[in-house]
């Protein structure tokens, strides 16, 4: 009961600070799951993104699930799953039945400028340690351009990049081992 | 039933947003045209809002269309049912990566799709920042806030907290 709880808190702490979605989230996931408690690794974080990326839903509860479910089992997914989305509702809540103006606040819209760039600094942050962990080689450089140019300049949908890269690392990988 | 129908279209929004966050903007341009829960032009305001204040925007959106439709317990029903696919899907998936995790051949994908996923985060990142960082004072910002995050030894959540004050005393 009190590991439900703490997914809950933990969870419910994640999801009242993601500002800008799931990915603005990675930061907070890192600090929390890999960095405090080892819950998970870095790679196994950006497993859990990539497989985001292609079910269906919200990758912010996608994460949250998997990692209650591995501490402990189906009421751990939920709990923690639902820790992640209890904020929104309670915010947005307050927002859509009394608070209308309070969007329009100037204070409140100076606060969420600098949170926003604050989001911003944090995400480069992430990038800069998972590079140097995970981009060793030029096969990986290569992945990782070619999928930053599909994206930005093509604008293909991120769920077909997930996948190509999925089979040119099947296909190359399995190329070198032999 | 109001609610059975919440329930049932989030649903569906959730089991067929594949990817998340903005997947989902289509199909619920697709609700409002359906049903008189909200407008094209509140959902475009729910996007603006969604942006500042905490959480994905598919659960905001849920929890606002719910609210209008039912109150109080609509929004509740509602943000349940955008959330319950994934629920069940991402149990069904854990249970299969704990058992296929050693395997070469899921190793091999995985190893490609990591710096991919890299590539997604970074292109999320650009995507805030061409909202965010609209003048000098915000490159200025960001530049601070990056050299502090990256020399600094506290979590997230205090850089967090740090930079809304700084917002409100800078005027970014």
């Amino acid at each position: 009961m009190k590991q439900l709880f703490n997914l809950f808190q933990l969870f419910f702490r994640i999801g009242l600070f993601t500002f800008g979605g799931g990915y603005a989230m990675l930061p907070l996931l890192q600090g929390e799951l890999v960095k405090k408690r080892g819950w998970a690794t870095d790679e196994e974080l950006l497993d859990l993104y990539s497989i985001g990326q292609c079910t269906p839903g919200i990758i912010a509860v996608n994460v949250a699930t998997v990692i209650g479910y591995r501490r402990a089992g189906i009421s751990g997914a939920c709990f923690a799953t639902l820790g992640m989305v209890m904020p929104s509702l309670i915010i947005i809540l307050l927002i859509a039945s009394v608070l209308t103006q309070f969007m329009y606040n100037r204070y409140v819209a100076y606060a969420f400028g600098g949170v926003r760039i604050c989001v911003v600094a944090l995400i480069l942050n992430v990038i800069y340690g998972l590079w140097r962990k995970n981009i060793k080689d030029y096969f990986c450089a290569g992945v990782f351009i070619g999928a930053l140019v599909l994206l930005l300049v093509f604008n293909l949908s991120a769920v077909w990049v997930v996948i190509a890269a999925g089979a040119a690392g099947y296909w190359l990988r399995g190329m070198a081992a032999k | 039933m109001i609610y059975v129908i919440l329930f049932f279209e989030f649903f569906k929004v959730g089991l067929f947003a594949i990817g998340g966050g903005l997947v989902t903007v289509p199909f619920l341009f697709d609700l409002s045209e359906k049903y008189s829960w909200f407008t094209a032009k509140e959902l475009a305001d729910m996007i603006a809002v969604s942006e500042s204040t905490p959480g994905p925007l598919g659960v905001n959106m849920a929890t606002f269309a719910g609210f209008r439709a039912a109150g109080i317990p609509g929004g509740i029903v509602a943000t349940l049912g955008l959330v319950f696919p994934s629920l069940v899907v991402m149990i069904l998936i854990a249970k299969m990566m704990d058992k296929y995790s050693c395997n070469t051949r899921v190793q091999r994908v995985l190893d490609g799709i990591r710096p991919a996923v890299i590539a997604l985060i970074l292109s999320a990142g650009i995507e805030i920042a061409r909202m965010a960082v609209v003048n000098l004072k915000a490159v200025i910002a960001l530049v601070v806030f990056l050299l502090v995050i990256h020399f600094g030894k506290r979590g997230p959540i205090f850089y967090l907290a740090l930079s809304a004050v700084a917002g409100i005393v800078f005027k970014i």
